[in-house]
């Protein structure tokens, strides 16, 4: 009974305040929502490496492969099974359809083993025989299926266990499709293997064995693309919790009457306690679930662009859409019980020590002093100390990270000091009695804002930071697309003697014909692309070379020395000069290195002679042409009837540049889909404290309004204050979003992906989100300064009556 | 604004009614109420509990408009007056002193002085120096108000209203929060400043004793003046 009477009076509460409620509510769930699209994408980002790593096994049975990873003649496989090895042949290679990579994994389906038998040839329509005569079967996910739609593949069956990105097919098949001849790329080697069978060191030296990888690469990779999301959730999540904090304040605060009055009736502390952290609790639950539907939704919205930008900067396959996981839900769930006690445990721990006798303390929570504020102050300066002391010694990304958050939280604890400093010095310049009181009313609300208006500099610093990133980012990213991209045609032929055709077709048609012929292989481990250059003013006058030696383009052409990409040369620290083995066992010295921004792969370039002579077998189908660029249309045009090629295979320089570009502004939609959220959030933030307070301003209000201010006026100077206290902390989020792009550019970057970018400042952008941000203080303050406008004068009139 | 006739009256009220709406439907506080004053003369307003005191002094002081009836102030019909013209005659025409919470609890107590004749446009150094040194305010000039006893508050709040020289005092139970010595001193300084002043006062007070101390007193009950 006592319990019931008690809930009832606390979430009587409620009913009177459904605004407060719906803030709270919101706040929570937005906070959770933000939270959990970010875990959507990740686990769903997850599982499809994980998919891309158990495919045929990997991530379970041993295999053989040469230590440099090219591929080796089929005969060693035939060996190999008639000495008692129970291998089994794989090849795989890049297969391009249109603009579309699909990765082509060649089987054999007879000595498969069990655990790598992803799919199941005999039950596919047509059987083994449609699997292995040509034009053969592809097995293929849902999404790949999609992609292929259209071009010139073989039939599709679909199986889902499978990357997106992937198609397995039989080895004769892709040996075809992939042109390589009789070559395997490995052999999957069972952990069953007769005893008695011949040493593979006499067999097939050249081979070895690899134990299956325990992480996948695309995992590890990968991981720092995650945990810049993961910071970005955790960061709206915060900003959330702004709400969250100022709603159950507030709740807390109106409510302390009540809680003294079932006190006198006999409640214990305890069981007040209790009743409260039953009824957030409610809430809690309520919010965590709204939050993860909500969650899903931002992350459906969000993950086509999220699987855009991990295919262009690390090539992993992620599908678009999301599936339900149960971890997700959970954990949405927890962080919105867990943000609502944090939010709430001040007030939870003042209840439970509340005494029958204590005065009440209208405002106390607000009006944090003066010395609280000093103390904050402190401790962010502290922060920014340590933040300045990372940035100099700290190294990796994990220090990057907690340099960016030392930086920011630094930044908003001092946020309150530097805005009362700066609101002294407009009421010491302000000259009238008007503008006096609106700087002395303004610095006194400070503590009831200043949460909020941490919530906005952390928002507006983000977009700062991250938009100069982008910015920076799109600004060096157009240059060196001019740069690497000067060819006006590019040409790929569909066989070698077409490709010998088109190049005596080309040769009197236009100004030099510039071969783009490459191989792959691995370099300490890491997969890298070989690419050949001629010597040749194309290349000369315009590479986007970062440092080099004076004579790089003749060393290069001589075959005395080769060029390496910035993000090759970062992860195997490799410096001009320093000698590079070269699959094959080809060493050469690095005589130059190039930005290569948006390739996920390690990138070597070699003289083409010496390409050719150290890979005597490389297709030689891709060309690029240069030719007076009013006549390339012409050209292309002539080139198309003349050999019958397929459109895609002709392509100018403008298309491949929007097609760059189209791939860049996909990869940071998300941020600024985030960035935006985040700025929202903060609007909201603003919201809920201002309403908070506009109940506790009327005794501020009343006199002025009754020595001869209207309504209007005062509406007007609350719009004022709020759009105000948002340009001064635009003001100090400047610096501070300019110190966020300096570390993600020359931090993050670097870790994350293998490049380092020049800062540019962008002043007309931050207008644009200055006035953005201007304009959200002012929507938030609206709803406040409407009710003030309406407010009857007998609800001022009472602050002055003895009946309050 | 049309002048109405020349008028000896300062204030002159004249069939004013007021009712609130109730959860227990409309309550008729004043009915046809009739009031004149005087230039430079006081009345005390008296009156039981809710007799309605506050809000006639209320409807003079423009913080509020009557239903019915008219309130001609310095020659002008206030019960017509819009928002803005009702905020200007609360700036430079009436002072207010309330029982409580007169004063911005934001600003110190010199700029509080100073407030409401800056507002005006009438503000004057040297008559408002010597208002605080008058109220014994000079030692109190850079406190802010949570920081001064009940009694210093209230001189506060008379110098604000007199460092604006209005025509018309209005004062709701300006020493009911005081105890007898205080609220007497605070009462005397106000009077004197108010003669030297030329201004007239309308003064609601439940004690007998300090309405006799003015030039005139009427008693409202049941809604209407007596
Ligand atoms: N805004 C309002 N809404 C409804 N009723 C009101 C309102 N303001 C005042 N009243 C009622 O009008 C009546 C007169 O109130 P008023 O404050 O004028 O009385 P008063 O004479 O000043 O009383 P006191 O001596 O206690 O100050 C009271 O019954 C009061 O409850
Ligand atoms: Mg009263």
């Amino acid at each position: 009974m006592m319990w019931r009477s008690g809930l009832a009076a606390l979430l009587s509460h409620w009913r009177r305040k459904p605004l407060q409620l719906a803030m709270l509510l919101l706040g929570l769930s937005l906070a959770t929502g933000l939270w959990s699209a970010v875990q959507a994408i990740n686990g769903e980002a997850r599982a499809s490496y994980a998919r891309a790593a158990a495919v045929l096994g990997q991530d379970r049975l041993a295999s053989l492969a040469r230590a440099d990873g090219a591929r080796f003649d089929q005969q060693l496989f035939v060996t190999l099974r008639r000495n008692g090895w129970l291998v089994s042949p794989v090849v795989e290679g890049e297969k391009r359809y249109g603009e579309q990579r699909v990765k082509i994994i060649g089987i054999d389906p007879l000595t498969l083993p069990p655990v790598a038998r992803q799919i199941d040839v005999m039950a596919a329509e047509g059987g083994l025989g449609a699997f292995i005569a040509p034009p053969g079967l592809f097995f293929v996910s849902a999404e790949t299926a999609r992609r292929l739609a259209g071009h010139a593949a073989p039939p599709l069956r679909i199986v889902d266990s499978l990357p997106a990105g992937t198609a397995l097919t039989d080895i004769g098949i892709a040996q075809d499709i992939l042109g390589v001849g009789p070559r395997l790329s490995r052999l999957l080697l069972p952990p069953d293997q007769l005893i008695d069978r011949a040493a593979l060191s006499i067999l097939a030296p050249e081979l070895e064995v690899r134990t299956p990888a325990a992480e996948s690469d695309l995992s590890r990779l990968t991981d720092s693309f995650h945990l810049n999301l993961t910071a970005f959730g955790f960061l709206a999540f915060a900003v959330g919790l702004f709400i969250v904090h100022a709603a159950i304040g507030l709740a807390f605060e109106q409510r302390r009457p009540v809680f003294r009055t079932l006190r006198a009736l006999g409640l214990p502390a305890r069981a007040l306690t209790l009743l409260l952290v039953a009824e957030l609790s409610v809430f809690a639950l309520i919010a965590g679930f709204a939050g993860v539907v909500l969650g899903y939704w931002i992350a459906s919205l969000l993950l086509p662009d999220v699987a855009a930008s991990l295919r262009g900067l690390y090539g992993a396959e992620v599908p678009g859409s999301l599936s339900i996981r149960p971890a997700v839900w959970l954990a949405g769930v927890a962080i919105s019980v867990a943000g609502t006690f944090l939010s709430a445990g001040r007030g939870l721990w003042q209840v439970s020590r509340m005494t029958l006798l204590a005065p009440a303390q209208p405002r106390a929570w607000a009006r944090a002093s003066e010395r609280h504020m000093r103390l904050q102050a402190i401790a962010g300066a502290a922060l920014l100390a340590g933040a300045l002391l990372l940035a100099h010694f700290g190294t990796g990304l994990a220090a990057g990270f907690a340099l960016l958050a030392a930086m920011l939280l630094g930044a908003a604890l001092l946020l309150p000091l530097l805005l009362s400093w700066l609101i002294a010095g407009g009421a010491r310049v302000s000259s009238s009695a008007l503008g006096e009181w609106f700087w002395a009313d303004t610095r006194q609300q400070l503590p009831g804002l200043s949460l909020a208006l941490m919530a906005l500099l952390l928002a507006l610093a983000t977009n700062i930071g991250v938009g100069t990133m982008v910015s920076s980012f799109r600004l060096t990213f157009v240059g060196w697309l001019d740069q690497r991209l000067t060819s006006e045609l590019y040409v790929t032929a569909r066989t070698e003697e077409e490709a010998a055709a088109l190049r005596n077709w080309l040769s009197p048609r236009s100004d030099a014909v510039l071969p783009i012929w490459s191989t792959e292989g691995q370099i300490a481990n890491q997969q890298v692309q070989i690419f050949g250059i001629l010597d040749h003013a194309t290349y000369r006058e315009k590479w986007p070379l970062l440092t080099a030696d004076p004579q790089v383009w003749d060393f290069v052409a001589q075959g005395k020395a080769l060029m390496v990409n910035e993000q090759l040369a970062r992860r195997l620290s490799l410096r001009l000069g320093a000698d590079v083995t070269l699959p094959g066992g080809h060493r050469l010295p690095v005589a130059g290195i190039f930005s290569d921004y948006g390739n996920p792969k390690g990138q070597v370039i070699l003289g083409n002679d010496t390409l050719v002579r150290f890979y005597p077998d490389i297709g030689r189908l891709r060309y690029a042409v240069r030719i007076d660029p009013e006549k390339a249309g012409k050209l292309r045009e002539d080139l198309l009837t003349a050999f019958g090629l397929p459109a895609q295979n002709v392509v100018d320089q403008a298309s491949i540049k929007s097609f760059s570009l189209k791939i860049f502004e996909r990869t940071f939609a998300v941020t600024a889909a985030l960035n935006v959220l985040t700025l929202a959030v903060a609007g909201l933030a603003i919201l809920s404290s201002l309403l908070t307070l506009a109940g506790m301003r009327l005794p501020q209000l009343a006199p002025v309004w009754a020595m001869g201010l209207t309504r209007r006026h005062l509406a007007a100077l609350e719009l004022a204050r709020s759009v105000s206290l948002a340009a001064l902390t635009l003001l100090l989020a400047i610096p501070a979003g300019l110190g966020l792009a300096w570390v993600l550019l020359a931090v993050i970057n670097v870790e994350a992906f293998g490049w380092r970018l020049p800062l540019y400042v962008f002043p007309a952008d931050w207008a644009l989100l200055g006035a953005l941000s201007l304009a959200a203080a002012g929507a938030a303050a609206l709803l406040p300064a409407l009710r003030l406008l309406n407010l009857r004068p007998a609800v001022l009139l009472k602050v002055f009556a003895h009946e309050r | 604004m049309p002048r109405i006739k020349k008028d000896r009256m300062l204030l002159r009220l004249h069939d004013v009614s007021k009712a609130f709406a109730t959860s227990e439907g409309p309550l008729q506080v004043l009915k046809n109420v009739n009031l004149s004053l005087e230039p430079g003369k006081s009345i005390a307003l008296t009156g039981e509990s809710g007799s309605g005191k506050s809000t006639l002094l209320h409807l003079v002081a423009g913080l509020d408009t009557p239903d019915s009836g008219s309130i001609v102030l310095n020659g002008q019909n206030i019960a017509a007056l819009d928002d803005a013209g009702l905020a200007a005659l609360r700036r430079g025409t009436v002072g207010l002193v309330f029982q409580q919470f007169n004063l911005i609890p934001s600003l110190d107590v010199a700029a509080n002085l100073a407030f409401q004749a800056r507002l005006a446009g009438r503000f004057d150094p040297a008559w408002t120096a010597g208002l605080a040194e008058r109220l014994g305010l000079k030692p109190f000039l850079a406190r802010y108000p949570e920081q001064l006893s009940g009694g210093q508050q209230q001189r506060v709040a008379i110098g604000r209203t007199l460092a604006v020289r209005p025509r018309l005092i209005l004062a709701d139970e300006p020493t009911g929060n005081l105890d007898e010595a205080t609220g007497d001193a605070v009462l005397d300084l106000m009077l004197s400043l108010q003669a030297e002043t030329g201004a007239s006062l309308l003064m609601v007070t439940h004690s007998t004793r300090l309405a006799a101390r003015l030039d005139g007193r009427v008693h409202l009950r049941n809604g209407r003046l007596a």
